[in-house]
């Protein structure tokens, strides 16, 4: 592993923090010496390839093998080998590894069997040549079927999941009335589309059996869940499934779930085959099969007063799950818990469903059911600012919470609440807006809008969610004057292992280059939760940061027991040599005063939120309809930037892929299939796309995080596709309540030119 | 086994194909490799990538008029750094600029967009603006046919099997027509065109007294907007062309994944006003 800086004679302070470190896995990524899944040659592996359904529902009635075919060296799986439970563990147990014959598909694209051979070509060849027997049923395709349709695919009403929030226990009749009791109502319908992660690295697995032990490596966020989903699936103890995380290159929530599956599908064909057996999936078939975002069904109606007061707030969301629960419930439950905004309201209910499709599943995806809600009320108070004649930041300042306010959850914001300070930075750099009527460098005719949003993000797991995980981190004394982190957490490019290192370092007070952190693997890392939830420095690095210091307190003691003196740096090598590879393990305990209500959704949903703001310009192109982005601002309040330069390139890349999803990017369905499952077809912006990104880092500590630290992940996700639609909402006088803002729905609200 | 021959020039690379019709012809692989992995293997491959004689961009005369030949090894990046199609053929220039983005400018051919005869290949109607025409060799000899009759179809094109394309001929326009461009994709660069729409208007004054107009991804094939055209003619730039021209406009695009019918019977409509407004 690269250290990113080596240099001994650096001074040794408790300086890393705050300070760019280098990435420590940069240079290896940049000069192509990173090895990724599939890059790693297992002696003798075969390459395995999924067999798919090609219809939405229906039963499989039978798997045929085309008799001209050569099979000879070729491994075929289904069902019937799966040596345990045929399920994918995860929230719920419905999702199989593959349909059984006589068993029902449920999407297209879904696995019904498995094939390996010497060959990629090879395997590809034999997968063409099974044929599946099917009797189709009839699919349901849109949130609509599945709420009013007549085919049940789970339950008697097709609902995964769902919530109520009811701030002050507003029952049905006292939310009509206090609606009824407003001077204006805005009542809008919000539609937001399905989104693919677009990770640069597919989906890849290796998988070898050794001595009856099931070892998986691959790109993945959570090597926990893939342990956690392999044990009942191969009817195997813990302690014969070893899963190690490769370099990953991106996952955005893509890595998150769906890895269980593509290590099932390894591990069976590795156990049949003999031999190791890697899956890399193509880029086609990645977008075609995996998750994607959650497309939403936002209804949500805005009480005010005469003076522009909320005086009541009523949301209902309905999400598309898809054919299986997978993590909708989870990404259903953030959703909701964000779906009043961080405004100040006496009367809020939220209600939220997750409804079962025959489409493939959503699933996780940066944000995690935030963005969807926060395009709906960011939509809804820019409406209520422009209704009431008032400056669009300034009504926003007006109505946000502040610490000591209460949440739509009744939860009392403590401490750590930026809205003043993310309002104002944005507002400091604004400048005038653009002036609306203009001409572009192609000659066409433009309409310039400006657009803003405020908004937060809950950081860490969700209500009691880190208390149940109870993540454990190790910092350990090694040898050479050297320490090592374990933990399962993950860098999947979002620069977690330089975190660690800078955590660690300060934690001891050495140098950041006598920092190992290990390569997550579940033999030899505790188990510090997945990778997700903007959780990985806040909780995680919390346990580093701890656990440093314990281990940093130990060889102290040892040293003033053996009368020496020194800094840690100096002391280390002999310490080991003392006290060998001592090792303290540290585990998540919540701040005080955190309590969650998972039966009412009352209390603090989550210990504590990340603030942002966000000020887009836009300029729309009359001749083509393009929505051409010609500024964006984002302040993000992140507690403490760890590492700035890490901090930014967070920001910027969530900004531009929320960008993407408000402008241009779509997944298409047709009869349940992704009918744009290419890159040329999917697509996402390139930099001719993106506009300068002007990031503001807004520190407002959080007390209980590593250096008053909280989440950055994915809040920069959250509010850029409201500020978009503010913004093209003000160049047209059109409303836009649907995404993508495509060009083609540009021109169709617009109706026409000719 | 695939067979892989690299000729040492043009006669060599016609008499292998001359024997060998069924092989594939390589020119830079940027469309060929896309869909590699799924396609038949080869039988044989010719490859054409920096074939001598093949590239070059050379000032012609022909039938009294002036031209420029580009060879059809051509790459977009040498389009776009040649001074004379920079002078002579600037829309051909801003079409090039288009194309993918620079790794693929480096390696995609002219001969290679012709080759492929997409719908949506962005040269394509640049050509049709320009009148060019499509010189093809065989062992047989050299013709050249206008590229309005050289695609024939959906990817369908008037190549013999036996023929490779060697060139494109393209006319220099007369001093002061107005020459246009202007790609509509699905985003800013590494895109496929959702239209696009290119223009070779000539004029006395500002009044038009010809006018050539190439569409692309509006029908199986590139068009020329020939109705357009002719009500051009005699009109003045400005809202008497621009009325002309979108009273004219005759086509029938297809909705698919990347756009709608009518969105890019609109936008056609307005690129084309864009051009002729005063
Ligand atoms: C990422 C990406 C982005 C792209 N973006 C664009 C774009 O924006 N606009 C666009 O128009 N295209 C685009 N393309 C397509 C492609 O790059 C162009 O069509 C390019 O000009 C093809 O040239 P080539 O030399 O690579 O062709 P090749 O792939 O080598 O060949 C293409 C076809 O032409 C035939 N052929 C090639 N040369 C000859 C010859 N001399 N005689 C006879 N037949 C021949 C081949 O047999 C083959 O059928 C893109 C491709 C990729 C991969």
């Amino acid at each position: 592993m690269d250290s990113g800086t080596a240099s001994a004679s650096r001074r040794v302070t408790s300086e890393a923090v705050g300070t760019s470190l280098p990435r420590v896995d940069g240079i290896a990524k940049v000069t192509g010496r990173a090895r990724y899944l599939d890059d790693l040659d297992a002696v003798g592996a075969w390459h395995g390839v999924t067999v798919r359904s090609t219809i939405p529902h229906g039963i499989l009635d039978g798997l045929d093998r085309d008799p001209a075919f050569d099979w000879t060296d070729i491994v075929v799986v289904t069902a019937a080998d799966i040596p345990g439970q045929n399920v994918i563990t995860l929230i719920e147990l419905d999702q199989p590894a593959l349909v059984p014959v006589g068993g029902t598909i449920r999407h297209v694209d879904e696995a019904i069997a498995l094939v390996a051979a010497p060959t990629r070509a090879r395997a590809f060849a034999a997968a063409r040549a099974i044929t599946a027997r099917v009797t189709p049923l009839v699919p349901v395709l849109s949130i609509e079927d599945a709420l009013t349709g007549p085919i049940q695919l789970h339950g008697a009403d097709n609902v995964f999941k769902r919530f109520a929030i009811r701030k002050g226990h507003a029952t049905d009749g006292e939310i009509e009335a206090a609606l009824a009791a407003s001077a204006h109502v805005i009542d809008s319908v919000y539609r937001t589309s399905p989104q693919e992660q677009m990770y640069i690295e597919p989906q890849a697995m290796m998988a070898e059996w050794r001595e009856g032990a099931c070892h998986v490596t691959g790109s993945m966020q959570c090597p926990y869940y893939v342990h956690k989903a392999m044990k009942p699936l191969l009817d195997l103890h813990a302690e014969d499934v070893i899963i190690s995380q490769t370099v990953t290159g991106g996952g955005f929530g893509g890595k998150e779930e769906y890895p269980s599956m593509i290590a099932a599908h390894a591990a069976l064909l590795a156990k049949v085959a003999q031999r190791p057996v890697k899956i890399v999936y193509d880029r086609d078939e990645d977008i075609a099969a995996t998750t994607k975002r959650h497309p939403a069904l936002i209804r949500h109606r805005l009480g005010l007063d005469a003076l522009g007061n909320p005086t009541v707030i009523d949301v209902d969301v309905v999400m598309d799950g898809g054919a299986y629960a997978t993590l909708s419930a989870v990404v259903l439950s953030r959703g909701v818990l964000h779906a009043a905004g961080p405004y100040k309201c006496p009367v809020v209910r939220i209600v939220g469903r997750v409804v079962a499709t025959n489409h493939p599943p959503h699933g996780a995806f940066r944000g995690f059911g935030a963005p969807q809600t926060t395009f709906a009320y960011e939509r809804q108070i820019e409406k209520a600012a422009r209704l009431m004649g008032a400056d669009p930041l300034a009504y926003r300042r007006r109505h946000a919470l502040r610490a000591g306010d209460t949440t739509a959850t009744s939860q009392v914001l403590g401490y750590s609440v930026a809205t003043d300070e993310v309002l104002d930075a944005i507002e400091q750099c604004a400048g005038t807006p653009p002036v609306r009527d203009g001409v572009n460098a192609s000659g066409a005719p433009v309409k310039r809008g400006r657009g803003v949003c405020f908004y937060f993000h809950g950081a860490g797991f969700t209500g009691s969610g880190e208390q149940r995980l109870a993540g454990r981190a190790t910092v350990a004394l090694a040898a050479g004057g050297r320490f090592e982190v374990r933990a399962s957490s993950t860098d999947i490019g979002q620069g977690a292992i330089t975190i660690f290192t800078q955590l660690a370092a300060d934690g001891l007070g050495v140098d950041a280059s006598r920092i190992d952190v290990i390569d997550p693997n579940t033999a030899r890392v505790p188990d510090s939760g997945p990778t997700v939830a903007s959780r990985t420095c806040m909780v995680v690095g919390g346990l580093v940061e701890a656990g440093a210091k314990l281990i940093a307190a130990r060889i102290r003691a040892w040293a003033e027991s053996v009368g020496r003196a020194g800094s840690i740096e100096d002391l280390a090598d002999d310490a080991f040599g003392a006290l060998g590879p001592i090792a303290e393990t540290t585990q998540y305990t919540p701040p005080p005063g955190i309590a969650w209500d998972d039966a009412t959704y009352t209390g603090a949903a989550y210990p504590v939120f990340g603030w942002a703001a966000c000020l887009v310009d836009v300029a729309v192109d009359l001749d083509t309809y393009e929505v051409a982005i010609e500024r964006c601002v984002q302040a993000v309040d992140v507690g403490k930037a760890i590492n700035p330069a890490i901090v930014k390139g967070q920001i910027e890349g969530g900004t531009l892929q929320a960008l993407g999803w408000a402008v241009l990017e779509n997944v298409v369905y047709k009869n349940g299939k992704v009918a744009n499952a290419t890159m040329t077809n999917c697509i996402v912006p390139t930099f001719a796309d993106a506009p300068e990104l002007e990031t503001i880092i807004v520190e407002v500590p959080y007390p209980f995080g590593p250096h008053g630290a909280k989440g950055v992940g994915e809040i920069p996700m959250d509010g850029p596709a409201a500020a978009v639609a503010n913004a093209v909402a003000l160049a047209l006088g059109v409303e836009f309540d649907e995404l993508p803002i495509s060009p083609e729905v540009v021109a169709q609200r617009l109706g026409g030119q000719s | 086994m695939t067979a892989y021959v690299r000729p040492a020039d043009l006669a060599e690379a016609t008499r292998v194909l001359a024997d060998h019709p069924a092989w594939m012809i390589l020119a830079g692989g940027t469309d060929l490799m896309v869909h590699a992995q799924h396609q038949p293997v080869p039988v044989g491959i010719l490859d054409l990538w920096r074939l001598p004689g093949l590239g070059g961009i050379d000032a012609r005369q022909r039938d009294d008029r002036s031209w420029l030949r580009l060879g059809a090894g051509t790459t977009w990046r040498e389009v776009i750094a040649d001074a004379r199609v920079q002078h002579a053929l600037p829309n051909l220039v801003a079409a090039a600029r288009e194309i993918g983005a620079l790794q693929i400018q480096a390696r995609g051919t002219i001969g290679g967009n012709l080759g492929t005869s997409s719908p949506v290949g962005d040269s394509l109607p640049v050509w049709l603006a320009l009148g060019a025409e499509i010189e093809l060799r065989s062992v047989h000899g050299t013709r050249t046919v206008p590229y309005a009759d050289y695609c024939t179809g959906y990817r369908k094109t008037a190549r013999g099997v036996e023929e490779l394309i060697t060139a494109v001929w393209a006319p220099v326009p007369a001093t002061g027509t107005r020459l246009h461009w202007r790609k509509v994709g699905t985003r800013k660069a590494q895109s496929i065109s959702k239209v696009m729409a290119a223009a070779a208007l000539a004029l006395d004054g500002d009044t038009i007294t010809a006018a050539r107009i190439g569409l692309g991804a509006v029908a199986d094939r590139p068009i020329r907007a020939t109705a357009i055209e002719a009500a051009l003619v005699g009109r003045r730039l400005g809202d008497d062309a621009i009325a002309a021209a979108r009273a004219a406009l005759a086509i029938a695009p297809i909705t698919d994944v990347r756009s709608t019918a009518a969105y890019r019977h609109d936008v056609a409509a307005n690129l084309i006003a864009r051009f002729v407004a005063a």
